[in-house]
């Protein structure tokens, strides 16, 4: 166990320096994965116009613009592929190359998807400057505790996002179909995690589902927490745990379906 | 003449061996159905949202404006259906080098290419649409007039025509580029925005989706002809918009396989 974890500290660094060099490799089309992120960009038309002549709920054409632009970059920061990347590594075996190495696949998977990240913050970075500087940069929260819990709120929600879609990925050691459960995911992450609408424009029954689903924690919860949403720093810090509850038992099934699942492949694969 | 028919002859050979390939997956048939359906119902949810607290949005109501999700639902049935699945194997078969053998072939290779795929579940989403359209104009109190009909018919088909020839015009483009599937990926998400009426949106996105991906032509425009609001003039500019689109992705896909060398070379 000890061996193992010491392996894993010393692979870190390299596997990390490998995901950046594939990043970088792979540029042209990895700014058009992440243009396909344009959803919040349409729905962000799509209020500004309709709050034009009056505001719509309590939400002015200034809360539009922040939500949907901060939406935009949380989402450009916690995306991850790993469901296509495990679904195409297991129909074509080579999950068993990487089932080889001394280090756990999820810590080899992660440090690809966190390598990316610095690409990502840097296509992110236009929108960042447009909401700093455009009338909704008022929200923004200026509280240097609020903005140290942001960053704890971030790394929740990349965490929480990263191990639910290898969860749905492993799903794929079970059955061939799990790119069927994905889209079903998304369609319920798109409505609950508030990246289709801000949650506080839902009726009343699906905000109090949205408040308890994990799915809020992957987006809505940093976005709301970065815009000032929040008035009570009671419910932000009880949000955030709610957040890492959900991380934890988020990890702990993703584990338990990769593990009932390779037991699953190696019987299958030999 | 006789090459039509032969054409229409081998449609429907193409048409057959897909339907059978697809029969073999009787259970994926019954769940992507059912998804369909569920799908049309979970799309609905923005719409619902926003016409809670508005009556009227940039000139459209809630019937008229569920109209032309009817449209952008029968329309993506068609895409997915009847476009996509072939040509996203284009770039497999370039990849491969099969897509030699597919040029060998005594036909023209476009044609080939475009119907060697169709997801006959699809249907479930084309049906889906016109109940849609139905329910909306039960609650307009109207039905529509033959006459617009018709032009809302003839728009649709102008708006598959153009579907048809941007999806020819990414896969001319994995000629040069051999990964297509993120722009077919990025095309989708642009595609989404079509379940809106063009006039909800202003200022640039109202210009990209009139004029560089016709968005407006594909579902707002037949929906206004339906509703017998749409100006004889614009539904001319939109067929002819269509036709030109067409012929320049004809004209690019020409360029693209003259300039091919094979995968191996």
């Amino acid at each position: 166990m000890a061996g193992q974890l010491r392996a894993t500290l010393r692979a870190t660094p390299t596997l990390l320096r490998v995901g950046v060099a594939e990043t970088l490799a792979y540029r042209v089309e990895f700014v058009i994965w992440m243009l396909t992120t344009t959803l919040p960009l349409i729905m962000l038309g799509l209020w500004t116009s309709v709050a034009a002549q009056k505001p719509f709920a309590n939400f002015g054409q200034r809360e539009f613009v922040a939500y949907y632009v901060g939406a935009l970059i949380v989402r450009n920061l916690t995306g991850s592929w790993v469901v296509w990347q495990l679904g195409d590594e297991i129909r074509r075996g080579m999950l068993s190359f990487r089932l080889l190495r001394p280090v756990h696949p999820f810590i080899t998977y992660a440090a690809t998807h966190i390598s990316s990240v610095p690409m990502r913050g840097l296509v992110a970075l236009p929108f960042a400057v447009i909401l700093l500087f455009s009338t909704a940069g008022d929200l923004l929260i200026t509280d240097p505790v609020l903005i140290g819990v942001l960053v704890v709120a971030l790394l929740g929600a990349w965490l929480l996002t990263f191990f639910m879609l290898v969860m749905i990925g492993s799903v794929g050691l079970f059955v061939d179909k799990a790119s069927a459960v994905f889209e079903v995911y998304l369609g319920i992450f798109a409505v609950l995690s508030g990246y289709l609408i801000p949650l506080a424009l839902l009726p009343e029954w699906a905000q109090s589902i949205a408040r308890w689903a994990p799915f809020r924690y992957m987006l809505a919860f940093p976005v709301e927490l970065a815009i000032g949403f929040y008035h009570d720093r009671t419910d932000v810090l009880r949000d955030l745990g709610l957040q890492w509850l959900w991380v934890t038992a988020v990890i702990g099934a993703a584990l338990a379906v990769w593990r009932a699942g390779i037991r699953r492949y190696e019987a299958f694969g030999s | 003449m006789t090459s039509l028919t032969r054409y229409g002859r081998l449609l429907g050979v193409q048409l057959r061996a897909s339907l059978a390939t697809s029969m073999q997956y009787r259970v994926d048939f019954v769940i992507e159905g059912a998804m369909s359906i569920w799908w049309l119902g979970w799309n609905l949810v923005p719409l619902l949202i926003l016409y809670d607290q508005r009556d009227d949005v940039a000139g459209w109501n809630f019937p008229s404006a569920l109209l032309v999700i009817a449209w952008f639902t029968v329309l993506r049935g068609l895409m997915e259906g009847a476009i996509n699945p072939s040509l996203i194997g284009v770039v497999e078969k370039i990849r491969t080098g099969e897509f030699d053998y597919l040029l060998l072939k005594p036909a023209d290779a476009q044609f080939l290419v475009s119907t060697t795929r169709f997801e006959p579940w699809n249907l479930v989403d084309i049906a889906g649409g016109i109940g849609l359209a139905v329910a909306a104009f039960v609650m307009l109190g109207s039905a529509p007039a033959p006459g617009d009909v018709l032009l809302g018919l003839i728009l649709l088909f102008a708006a598959a025509m153009v579907l048809y020839s941007l999806w020819i015009l990414i896969v001319s483009a994995s000629f040069w580029v051999v990964r297509l599937d993120n722009l077919a990926y990025l095309f989708s998400a642009v595609f989404d925005a079509a379940r809106w009426p063009i006039q909800v949106f202003r200022g640039v996105w109202r210009i990209l989706f009139t004029l560089v991906i016709p968005l407006a032509l594909m579902t707002t425009y037949p929906a206004m002809a339906m509703l017998g609001r749409l100006e004889a003039r614009t539904a001319l500019a939109a067929l002819g918009g269509a036709l030109v689109f067409a012929a320049i992705s004809r004209f690019l896909w020409r360029a693209a396989i003259k300039s091919y060398t094979s995968a191996s070379s």
